[in-house]
């Protein structure tokens, strides 16, 4: 299952992460809505936030695993 | 750098703001795409309004250009704002009026018209 990969890939580059939430949005294994929150969200910009997230997913993204990524980041302390 | 990443340069450079989308905003071809497009509008944001679909070089370009791997991307005065999730977060918050205001001016809403630039 993709979102099988995709959370590990995200608890591999979050391994702090407070909350972690991968959901298919379509139940067709290419539409996600993924929620991070992490520590090192604190004090950055938004961009800087998904950045670090698409850096997380970068395979998937780029062999077109993930068709659609909806991002939700969180900065906790 | 090639022909087409030039023009896809010029039209970050050079237009207020920058939205590089799937489809056209009378036919957007994808729901996030509109989300990015709407949260714009909501703000009154002058956009211009870029179709990828025709080449899938484009996007190609675009993220080479970017460093951001999906679309749509909206840029302000040269500089990526980011895509959906993200604009329509800041439209929310009030943050993308500020932006907008900041590096356009305050009088940004009368600064013009939606647009659609082609670049194939």
């Amino acid at each position: 299952m993709a979102t099988d990969t995709l959370r590990e890939l995200l608890a591999d580059a979050f391994p702090d992460a407070t909350e972690l939430w991968v959901e298919d949005r379509t139940g067709t294994g290419d539409h996600f809505q993924v929620i991070v929150a992490s520590p090192r969200f604190a004090g950055l910009p938004l961009i800087d936030q998904h950045r670090l997230v698409n850096e997380a997913l970068a395979t998937p993204l780029a062999d077109g695993t993930i068709h659609e990524l909806r991002i939700k980041t969180k900065g906790t302390q | 750098m090639n022909d087409l990443s030039a023009k896809i340069k010029q039209v970050i450079d050079d237009e207020p703001v920058a939205l590089f989308m799937k489809g056209t905003p009378q036919m957007a071809m994808c729901g996030n795409s509109m989300r990015a497009l709407e949260a714009l509008r909501r703000a009154g944001a002058p956009v211009t309004a870029v179709d990828i679909l025709p080449d899938p070089a484009i996007r190609q370009e675009l993220s080479a250009l970017s460093g951001w791997p999906t679309i749509p991307q909206v840029f302000v005065r040269g500089e990526l704002v980011g895509g959906a999730d993200i604009v329509e977060e800041l439209a929310e918050s009030g943050e993308l009026e500020r932006t907008l205001e900041e590096r356009l001016g305050t009088d940004y809403r009368g600064a013009g018209e939606e647009k659609t630039v082609a670049l194939i």
